[in-house]
């Protein structure tokens, strides 16, 4: 593939940039925990279960002592101190803490020795639940197929029907038509839930509950089936709303392949508070990078709100960003599945040209990373045959441009959630163009005083000068003016504040030390 | 609903008999009545699946079908494009469909004619409401962005928009309209699962009716709405795909002056 002619000074200055402007929030981030990420504390030592009226015993215990203002503490803390105490294990010691008379202050009792030792073979056994799943995912993979077209975009697709068993069939399809990567669409509520649903589920809106029942039918349904097709299956979920973390905890534990999350998403898109998110995602993705998934960040969505050409630097602005988080969260590039979208308006003369330069802009910018290439959505219409068309465009794009992961365009797009049908059309469409364009990236060569070329170094400079700003701001004042997808977010505003607590000095969480490598 | 002698603009127009008009569908030549359908069937691709979807067309009306293709979309799914003759006739003059009656106003239009018959900014309220996250619709609708070249109703000095965003719940729409002392109300529903974005929008209306605000003007948009679906929901207007946000405000201020000059009652006044 010949590389664009960018000046690499200025991708440089991006990278140190974006650099400063995760610094200038990490801060923050080591200062402070969330209810979800003591919440996810709890489940990795082992503490399941809900309660009759389906509240998870992971929140009753954490609320207690967010209500008690203990929770600065780290929930580790008092589930430790109730073992030293004599409970059986982390399960009956977190019914301790959700259901004893007296709430734990803290005080007097087993000191930070005793605790830390009473939590140790279960921080140990916690670590090892994810090495073993990342260790058998690893395998499986060795043993089969990559993907059912190597040397081509991953072809992702969705399934959103509500109904966990409805998914499962509709995922074998897929896969049997040639899918490599399937995602369940989560109902569209839960990322505003600040609690994971339990067990299996069958009724949703506009996707599935996202829960670790769930995440086990899907991934025994694609286990069963890759080993008919000789090729390895992924599986997607989403780590994004208010239980980000818990739910990278269940995705790393039920060996789910790959996440959406993204470090700004929620805030800018389900209006989650700014600080919530941004501790919860690094949380989250210390838990992806222990367990080898891959991100999928969602910088496609801001062209769905501002428009694509006008908006193409906020995207690059946002994958340098998204990378300086992941980068501090200890992902490798090759785990981080950077977001963008083909969405500029197809009315207009030469869009091929510019969604072309964008495409191999951010493939040569980001060139270990998995790019997650999106297909379009705001500018189609019911008209399936027109749609089509453009999807074939799209998936053009995504061939010639070495794309890594390609989630398919649907005909039906904007119509309604996929037909199992839908998904073979869009399928086939797309192995038809990546055999027939195989090898059309190493033909390619720029015309240096071209459009493409002038569009790329534009949108290159233009996200240069914007992260400036976004540096000389900091982050939460330029998320609060609007500079991404057109969306104003306050730093105090939004939902999940409540949940964001500053922690004291003797804080404790083994789990993010193991994590952490400390 | 309306005053003697004053029909509300979006009225149907008074039955005014068309004469007979029969059609059919149209494939290569007038009248061959010859339509194209795809669909699956949860069985594997065989001779028997394949004569399975043709009994499954001709059981559907169709006539002389041909079978184009037979897929195997999956192991036990197949996918099949047919065409078939239809022998459906319809009178076309008998069809009458409501229609939101606009005024073909542009930008500058609506600003100078809410300036000088209202006098005053209107005030238009905006979400996507229930479970639906997907603010595409009343973005397009709203924001100064628009739509396809159209400015949204934020773009207009003379209108006060507020977009609330997405799942906002009924309730909490109604009292910001309320202390907004909004004109209207434009509610976006994109995402339906089993008819979920009907109860949801009939559930508003029902709840405007309970505290007293049906008075203000409901307008209800989304790509499976229209103007028929969205009355018998209890809305004023539907707008379906497409829909660029000048129409809406067109609809909006024309009925706002309408109102103003007496010539039609806010529907629950009268």
């Amino acid at each position: 593939m010949q590389m664009l002619p960018i000046d690499p000074s200025v991708v440089e200055e991006c990278r140190d940039l974006a650099a400063r402007v995760a610094d200038g929030v990490h801060s923050f981030i080591d200062r402070h925990t969330t209810c979800s990420i003591e919440r996810t504390v709890l489940r990795a030592y082992g503490v399941d279960g809900a309660d009759p009226d389906g509240v998870p015993l992971v929140n009753t215990c954490v609320e207690r002592f967010v209500k008690t203002g203990h929770a600065g503490c780290g929930i580790a803390w008092f589930l430790g101190r109730a073992l030293a105490r004599g409970a059986a294990d982390p399960q009956e010691a977190a019914e301790v803490l959700a259901y004893a008379p007296e709430t734990d202050d803290g005080e007097g009792g087993p000191d930070l020795a005793a605790v830390r030792a009473a939590l140790a073979p279960h921080t140990a056994r916690a670590l090892e639940r994810i090495d073993r799943a990342r260790a058998c995912r690893e395998s499986n993979r060795g043993l089969l197929a990559p993907s059912s077209q190597p040397g081509t975009p991953l072809k992702y697709v969705i399934v959103a029907t509500g109904n966990i068993y409805d998914d499962a069939d509709q995922a074998r399809a897929a896969a049997q038509a040639g899918a490599d990567v399937i995602a369940v669409i989560r109902s569209t509520a839960q990322s505003l839930l600040d609690y994971v649903p339990y067990g299996a589920t069958t009724e949703g809106f506009g996707g599935t509950w996202a829960t670790q029942e769930n995440f086990r039918i899907v991934r025994a349904a694609l286990d069963e089936e890759q080993d008919r097709l000789g090729r390895y299956l992924q599986q997607v979920n989403y780590s994004s709303g208010l239980c980000m973390p818990e739910i990278a905890w269940l995705g790393a534990v039920e060996r789910l392949d790959m996440l959406l999350n993204d470090a700004m998403y929620g805030i800018l898109f389900r209006d989650i508070n700014p600080r919530r998110t941004l501790c919860d995602q690094y949380f989250s993705r210390r838990i992806v990078a222990r367990a080898g998934m891959v991100i999928n960040t969602g910088e496609d969505n801001y062209l769905t709100t501002a428009d694509a050409v006008e908006a193409a630097h906020t995207v690059v602005t946002s994958q340098f960003i998204n990378e300086a988080f992941a980068r501090r969260a200890g992902l490798v590039d090759e785990q981080m599945g950077l977001g963008h979208a083909f969405e500029i308006d197809k009315s207009l003369e030469d869009s091929l040209l510019y969604e072309i330069s964008q495409a191999q802009l951010v493939r040569q910018l980001f060139p270990r990373h998995p790019i997650k290439w999106m297909p379009a959505t705001k500018h189609k219409s019911g008209d399936i045959f027109w749609s089509h068309r453009v999807d074939g465009l799209f998936d053009l794009v995504g061939v010639a441009t070495q794309q890594s992961i390609e989630l398919l365009g649907m005909m039906t797009e904007s119509i309604h959630t996929p037909f199992l049908q839908d998904r073979f059309a869009a399928i086939k469409g797309a192995a038809y163009t990546f055999t027939a364009a195989r090898h059309l990236a190493d033909e390619l060569r720029w015309n240096p005083d071209g459009k493409v070329v002038a569009r790329a170094r534009q949108v290159l400079a233009d996200a240069r000068d914007l992260l400036r700003v976004v540096d000389r701001e900091g982050l939460f004042a330029a998320i609060a003016r609007g500079v991404f997808a057109d969306v104003k977010r306050p730093e105090t505003g939004g939902k999940g504040l409540g949940g964001v607590v500053e922690k004291t000095p003797g804080y404790l969480n083994p789990i993010l030390e193991a994590l952490e490598g400390k | 609903m309306s005053a003697p002698g004053s029909p509300p603009s979006d009225a149907p127009p008074p039955a005014k008999k068309r004469p007979p008009h029969p059609i059919r569908a149209y494939g290569d030549r007038r009248d061959d009545g010859r339509i194209q359908l795809s669909f699956t069937l949860p069985v594997a691709a065989s001779p028997r699946a394949r004569e399975a979807a043709r009994r499954f067309a001709e059981a559907m009306g169709l006539r002389a079908v041909l079978v184009a293709a037979m897929e195997p979309a999956g192991r036990d799914y197949s996918f099949f494009v047919v065409y078939g003759r239809a022998d459906v006739t319809l009178d076309y003059g008998e069809i009458e469909v409501p229609e939101v009656t606009l005024p073909e106003w542009g930008w500058k239009e609506i600003n100078k004619v809410i300036k000088e018959t209202l006098h005053r900014k209107v005030v238009v309220v905006g979400a996507c409401t229930g479970f639906d996250a997907h603010t595409v619709g009343i973005d397009a609708i709203i924001n100064m962005k628009g739509y396809a070249g159209d400015k949204g109703l934020e773009a207009y000095p003379w209108i006060e928009a507020h977009n609330l965003g997405a799942q906002v719940d009924n309730a909490a729409l109604l009292e910001r309209a309320k202390e907004l002392s909004a004109d209207a109300v434009l509610v976006s529903q994109i995402i339906t699962q089993r008819d979920v974005h009907k109860e949801n929008a009939a559930a508003l209306i029902e709840l405007a009716r309970k505290r007293g605000m049906r008075g203000l003007l409901f307008v209800l948009g989304g790509p499976r709405i229209d103007h028929k679906l969205a009355r018998e929901l209890g809305f004023d207007a539907g707008f379906g795909s497409g829909t660029k946000p000048s129409q809406v405000a067109g609809y909006v201020v024309d009925r706002l002056v309408a109102r103003a000059e007496g010539r039609a009652p806010a529907e629950g006044r009268e």
